[in-house]
């Protein structure tokens, strides 16, 4: 050491005295950071061993209470990659999945330690229409997945957000645990597929949101309180009822949906409130004042005016019963801001339903035609995915339709 | 018998990270992986890698962790895969300086009441004679032989694998790779593990 080179026997042992001081001094100040931390982590939700299943009658990660992050990964199937080949894949990504849901690492991962803690990690499978169409299953192709119209009002949707043979949709409350995923996901698909287009999501970080509420968007709207939220629920709006591969499957309707957050800047809160048909801080119908009572699309305010208004997304959005219903489980994007500081930011807008068709394209329909929020939104991605029905143990995903 | 000499394997080099050994586990894809009749051996984790991408497409590898639940160590004596007509067992070593695999003298002891890996860089049962190209996700069934005269089979899936190429200096392709001379040498072998005293030679 240096300072015992050059300063003699006396000077040596000062030091070792002041060092043993300082020794001292870090030992008592580690043990309080360590009660500290014990204390914090006494009263902390541990997240990281949280798991969620990957065999079942549904796949995991749709009506899964969604987690914090995100990605939703699109491929085309390369040329020459066949049904066969396709079930391949699903050997392979169905063996992956059940091990990294459980918190084992996949076969020949280098960085296995990442994988020791699922957080609540679910990944879902998707077929686009392109699937179908190129492996020749076009007759197996499940009757709810329909390719949207056109949407002139309102679509300005680029290539580099839509469409996609192959759908891997993965989601933990640990952006660590996404990414890793990703990476092991993709290097067992890329030898049969490309991808073409990988959109990154977030939601309130575990811990942040109001429980038994939904989550706030970029907008700084409650969204999510009116979803189908039971079982039975589910099984009226989500899940295909078969008969057929398809049963237990449902599809999927991504929409990246651009939020022009700058014009909307300019609105006053009540108008914002009025686009919406919801107060912006309780969540609650512009006719009552709790976020989930029912809205009385008939109540007039104190001008004699319809509380909730005819432009009103809440009115327009409003699903005709089950059969007409769709569960959202949207997720935030924010990108880089253009060279004028213009932000990036939108929603993610994912929905399920057993037939896009009879669910979701009125309801679309309905928010292009006269949705007061369009002035501020804007779609610029959009696909469609046939969400495969789950596996049990000792199946693969997809075997129904290609095993 | 004309020796082809030590096999220099392309990727597989002291730097390769061990495949995890992630507890008892039955593949998702396929049947239960232990189908020995008594269940005294039984495989985790098994996988095979893909010929996809690798320069020599006729030779690949088996890995997976064996476990002994029996009080008496036993050894894999030989091999079969439905792959191909030729299975080895091979270990690596380090001879003249160079990672070389080599038939493992003597067969793969899993030792009684424990396990022994076979993964990359390490033990491994080697497929040989590959006529058709094994693209990621097929199903190869290998059975093995122990020294007490019993066999265990098991299903497993091809998986792509980069190997240990991203650290490899000498710029050959596929983890498992050996020379085309080992390949065709290898034509006077039989299926099985070679006799103490060839384990130096390949063909
Ligand atoms: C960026 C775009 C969008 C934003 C910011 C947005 C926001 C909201 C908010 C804040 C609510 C009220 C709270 C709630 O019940 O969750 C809501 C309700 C709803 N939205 Fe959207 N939304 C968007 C796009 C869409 C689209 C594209 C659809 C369907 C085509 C849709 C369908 C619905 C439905 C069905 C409801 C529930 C209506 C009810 O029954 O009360 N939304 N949305
Ligand atoms: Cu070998």
């Amino acid at each position: 050491m240096l300072f015992a080179a050059g300063s003699g026997v006396i000077g040596g042992a000062a030091a070792v005295a002041a060092t043993a001081t300082a020794l001292a001094a870090d030992r008592e100040r580690s043990t309080i950071a360590r009660v500290e931390r014990d204390a914090l982590l006494a009263r902390s939700t541990f997240v990281g061993t949280g798991m969620e299943p990957a065999a079942g009658k549904h796949q995991s990660g749709v009506v899964t209470a969604p987690q914090a992050h995100s990605v939703f990964a699109a491929f085309d199937l390369r040329e020459g990659v066949d049904a066969a080949a396709v079930g391949r894949l699903m050997r392979l990504l169905t063996d992956d999945i059940t091990r990294v849901t459980s918190g084992r690492a996949a076969l020949a991962d280098t960085a296995a330690e990442l994988a020791a803690t699922p957080a609540r990690l679910t990944v879902t499978v998707g077929f686009g229409p392109g699937l179908f169409a190129r492996t020749g299953l076009t007759e197996q192709q499940p009757a709810g997945l329909v390719e949207l119209p056109a949407f002139p009002k309102i679509d300005q949707l680029q290539d580099r957000w839509s469409g996609g043979d192959l759908l891997l949709h993965i989601c933990a409350d640990d952006a660590m645990v996404v990414a890793h995923t990703q990476r092991m996901l993709l290097k067992d698909t890329r030898a049969f597929a490309v991808p073409r287009w990988f959109q990154r999501g977030f939601r309130r970080a575990v811990g942040s949101g109001i429980p038994g509420s939904g989550d706030r968007n970029l907008m700084g709207q409650i969204d999510g309180t009116v979803n189908p939220a039971t079982d039975t629920e589910f099984d009226a709006v989500v899940w295909d009822t078969g008969p057929g591969w398809f049963a237990g499957g449902t599809t999927m309707v991504l929409r990246r949906i651009r939020m022009d957050l700058d014009r909307w800047d300019e609105l006053d809160r009540s108008a914002m409130e009025q686009v919406m048909g919801r107060h912006l801080d309780t969540g609650a119908p512009l006719s009552g004042s709790a976020e989930h009572e029912e809205p009385d699309l008939a109540a007039l305010d104190f001008t004699g005016l319809k509380a909730i208004p005819d432009f009103a997304h809440l009115r327009l959005a409003r699903g005709d019963g089950p059969a007409r219903q769709i569960l959202r489980r949207p997720y935030n994007y924010d990108d880089s801001p253009d060279a004028d500081g213009a932000s990036d930011v939108g929603q993610l807008f994912c929905s399920y339903q057993a037939d896009i068709g009879r669910q979701f394209v009125p309801m679309q329909q309905r928010l292009a035609e006269s949705d007061l929020l369009n002035k501020w939104t804007t779609p610029v991605g959009s696909a469609v995915f046939a969400i495969l029905p789950g596996f049990e143990a000792g199946q693969w995903l997809g075997q129904g339709l290609l095993g | 018998m004309a020796c082809a000499g030590l096999l220099i394997v392309g990727g597989c080099s002291s730097a390769q990270e061990p495949v995890p050994a992630n507890g008892s586990v039955t593949p998702a894809a396929g049947p239960p992986a232990a189908a020995e009749a008594d269940g005294a051996v039984t495989i985790a984790d098994s996988w095979v890698k893909s010929t996809l991408g690798a320069e020599d497409t006729t030779m690949t590898a088996a890995f997976g962790v064996l476990t002994n639940h029996t009080d008496k160590d036993l050894t894999v004596v030989s091999a079969t895969n439905s792959a191909s007509g030729r299975t080895e067992l091979h270990e690596m070593a380090m001879a003249d300086g160079a990672m070389v695999m080599r038939p493992v003298a003597g067969g793969i002891t899993v030792p009684a009441g424990g396990s022994t890996t076979l993964e990359p860089g390490g033990l491994h049962v080697m497929i040989m004679d590959v006529q058709t190209p094994l693209p990621p996700g097929e199903q190869v069934t290998v059975s093995l032989t122990f020294d007490n005269g019993s066999t265990m089979s098991f299903q497993t899936l091809t998986k792509e694998f980069a190997g240990a190429n991203e650290n490899y200096q000498g710029g050959e392709t596929g983890g498992m790779s050996m020379g085309t001379d080992a390949a065709t040498a290898g034509t006077e072998h039989s299926a099985g593990v070679s006799t103490p005293g060839t384990a130096t030679s390949h063909g």
